[in-house]
């Protein structure tokens, strides 16, 4: 009689592909939105035209922008001038200290930004001066001279400022790009920072009324309390995660969740940050894997011979 | 009471008191099986070893899971995946064992169907394989509650409400089941429950019915051949191992299935490591949130195909539907009116039968995924007519079949 396990087994394996294929890729496909990344390359804003000046700029941002009217620079030694909660309060939500956002945004998203924030940050269907909303950020009108190289300067101080090369870790992207709306407990993270270790019991309350009080004010703000980030990177994956902080409105049209301007290397560490939080043991996953897929290969080889051996005298 | 002698050997004292010498012969170089089958008649080794990685990653994940509505989410999330070590590993092969372990057993189920291994005398496997299937389906449903992501909380929120009967409106019946008004600790404390001891301890007891229920028909053959086992099986221990009809269980079967298991556990492994994401929902990342719906609620892939009969009707009749879905493979043994217990490629319309059913379940598994829009709802809905069509014609077309 002819062998027909072969065939029994193509069988098996092409019913078993088409099942898969059409519960997972294909219903996949059919059930959400799928756009391409743009590579953070933010096409619908103006390029910068031209050469920023740091020092220039560094007299705007102290001067005539007054821009430490409300943001930190903690590097240069500028303190915010309201604790997060307070700033809460007053704004909805903390201004972001300024130290690392050169590093950390697209450079022509900020130019954009200082002269338009709600257009660059795509809320302009939430903020509408007509109907007395209005966006607690002003827009920067320039300061007597030609306006797109003052900008061009502030953006040349800011990236001057910022931390470069190896000391921009992923935990500085997500805190200064998602931080002051998002938690992520895994990692210790509130949106006024880092749970710190209590020794005693009226601290970590005092901390936890603080939090509780920023994220209601953060609540009025957004809408919504925007959701813990700890392992979203399981919930949302890597490109929807992209994607979706690239552009917010194409996929949820009229969402708080601004544009967050982030450029690709950054977008990049955000990903990586996220992947350390909610899939912390990957590498070790890839690691043991291999090594295991090995053992069981040479497991497989051996229940073969043993198989090749008992039947021989079967036949 | 009986005579015991001075043991002559450790081996000696346990055959005196356990007759472990006739115990295995009994349960393996003496436990007789055909010589003609393929590879598919290891898929019952296969189950057992899946049950076997299921059971002790379950062990080890339990030493760490909390069942309580504030702490379920992230003792899974946070301990087992980033504290405890390897809990990750436990706990990814234990999702993709149970998915798994649902593939092995539609292969294993439709074997059975082809070859007509549930007829003259093998009814008892049927059924005891059916009961299985049922556990096996509570202890998958059961299991998928205890992360409490917005996909336990919304699938038992679903599942639950079946057992309104629709027009029956038996919203009692729902409470009692879930002991509170909506999925809440009384709900995820009975269902870790049934996960952890009573289900288990069902499988368990089922997977010996099923095994004993093997002993006398004995199994079957890929060519649905009758022989006289005890004729044969004195040919194989007179010397003619290669003119017997017979094999002993172990080596001979045995080292055949480790073959295919050894195959198996590539690709289980496989999926393990780098291919886990089909077997664990992404929307169950997300933690219960009574107050939020899903956009899409879908089961695991092994019920669309049951969910996607009660879904294209309206509540009451989906609700008949379902519950005809849920029995009638139990019923194939008494609905088969064929002699013929043979491959279905010689059984005439039958072997139309059994593919039509194979493809069409297929169908219906696609469609109970993908959101009820055209052209998906009117698929489903004749894919789900045509699972009904089919057993109602059973026994018509089996009664027709000639004796081969």
């Amino acid at each position: 009689m002819k062998n027909k396990e072969p065939l029994i087994l193509v069988v098996v394996i092409f019913f078993t592909l088409a099942v898969y294929y059409l519960v997972e890729p294909f219903a996949h496909s059919q059930m959400h939105k799928h756009f391409e990344s743009e590579g953070f390359a933010y096409n619908d804003l103006p390029a910068l035209t031209k050469t920023g000046d740091a020092a220039r700029g560094k007299d705007l941002v102290l001067g005539a922008a007054a821009c430490v009217g409300c943001h930190a620079i903690s590097k240069e030694g500028m303190s915010a001038p309201m604790a997060p909660v307070d700033a809460a309060g007053a704004y909805g939500v903390n201004p972001p200290d300024l130290s690392n956002a050169g590093a950390v945004y697209d450079a022509k998203f900020l130019a954009s930004l200082i002269k338009n924030p709600t257009h660059a940050l795509m809320v302009e269907h939430k903020f509408d001066p007509a109907k007395g909303k209005v966006y607690p950020m002003p827009a920067f009108y320039g300061a007597g001279g030609d306006i797109d190289q003052e900008v061009a300067d502030i953006v040349s101080y800011l990236q001057s400022i910022a931390v470069k090369g190896e000391e921009f870790t992923p935990t500085i992207a997500f805190e200064t790009a998602c931080g002051r709306c998002h938690a992520n407990r895994y990692e210790k993270w509130t949106p006024i920072g880092e749970t710190p270790t209590f020794k005693h019991k009226q601290d970590k309350l005092a901390f936890e009324i603080n939090v509780a009080n920023y994220e209601d004010s953060l609540t009025k703000y957004m809408g919504k309390l925007p959701p813990d980030l700890s392992i979203y990177i399981r919930s949302r994956g890597e490109h929807f995660i992209k994607t979706f902080v690239e552009n917010p409105q194409q996929y949820l049209e009229g969402t708080a969740m601004p544009r967050v301007g982030v450029n690709a290397e950054s977008a990049a560490k955000v990903i990586e940050y996220l992947e350390d939080s909610g899939d912390t043991k990957r590498h070790e996953r890839d690691h043991v894997g291999k090594n295991v897929m090995i053992y069981i290969v040479i497991f497989a080889i051996f229940a073969l011979l043993w198989k090749k051996e008992v039947w021989k005298d079967l036949h | 009471m009986a005579h015991f002698t001075k043991a002559t050997s450790i081996k000696d004292w346990l055959n005196q008191r356990l007759a472990i010498d006739k115990v295995e012969k009994v349960m393996a170089s003496e436990y007789w099986i055909p010589k003609n089958i393929n590879f598919l008649w290891a898929m019952g080794m296969v189950l057992v070893i899946t049950f076997v990685l299921l059971l002790v990653s379950g062990i080890f994940l339990l030493m760490y899971y909390q069942p309580n509505v504030d702490l379920a989410f992230d003792s899974v999330n946070y301990t087992i995946m980033r504290e405890v070590d390897f809990g990750w590993l436990w706990r990814h092969v234990h999702g993709v064992a149970a998915s798994v372990v649902f593939l092995i057993i539609y292969i294993h189920m439709f074997t059975g169907i082809y070859y007509g291994s549930y007829k003259k005398g093998r009814e008892m496997i049927w059924l005891s394989g059916m009961l299985l299937f049922v556990a096996f389906s509570a202890e998958a449903f059961s299991g998928y509650m205890l992360p409490w992501g917005q996909m336990s909380y919304w699938a038992g929120m679903v599942i639950t409400n079946l057992f309104s009967g629709g027009s029956l409106h038996a919203d009692g019946l729902v409470e009692w089941i879930r002991g509170d008004y909506v999925p809440a600790q009384a709900f995820l404390d009975r269902f870790f429950m049934l996960h952890v001891v009573l289900v288990p301890l069902a499988i368990i007891g089922l997977i010996g019915l099923h095994f004993g229920a093997l002993r006398i028909p004995h199994v079957n053959n890929q060519d649905g051949e009758e022989f006289d086992f005890d004729a044969e099986s004195k040919k194989y221990l007179d010397g003619d191992k290669a003119g017997a009809k017979v094999i002993r269980f172990a080596n001979d079967f045995m080292a055949k299935d480790m073959m295919v298991v050894g195959i198996y556990l590539v690709f289980f492994f496989y999926l393990v490591f780098f291919h886990y994401d089909f077997a664990m929902d992404p929307v169950n990342f997300d933690p219960a949130d009574g107050l939020k719906t899903p956009t899409h609620i879908y089961p695991e892939w092994y019920f669309l195909w049951s969910y996607e009969i009660l879904r294209p009707f309206s509540t009451n009749v989906g609700l008949i539907a379902f519950a005809f879905a849920q029995v009638i493979f139990v019923m194939l043994p008494f609905l088969d009116r064929s002699p013929n217990a043979v491959p279905a490629s010689r059984r005439g319309l039958f072997k139309y039968w059994f593919w039509a059913m194979l493809i069409d379940m297929i169908i219906l598994t696609s469609m109970g995924k993908v959101p009820p829009v055209e052209p998906f709802g009117s698929i489903g809905f004749y894919a789900a007519l045509t699972f009904i069509g089919l057993w109602i014609i059973l026994p018509f077309i089996t009664k027709m079949e000639k004796k081969v």
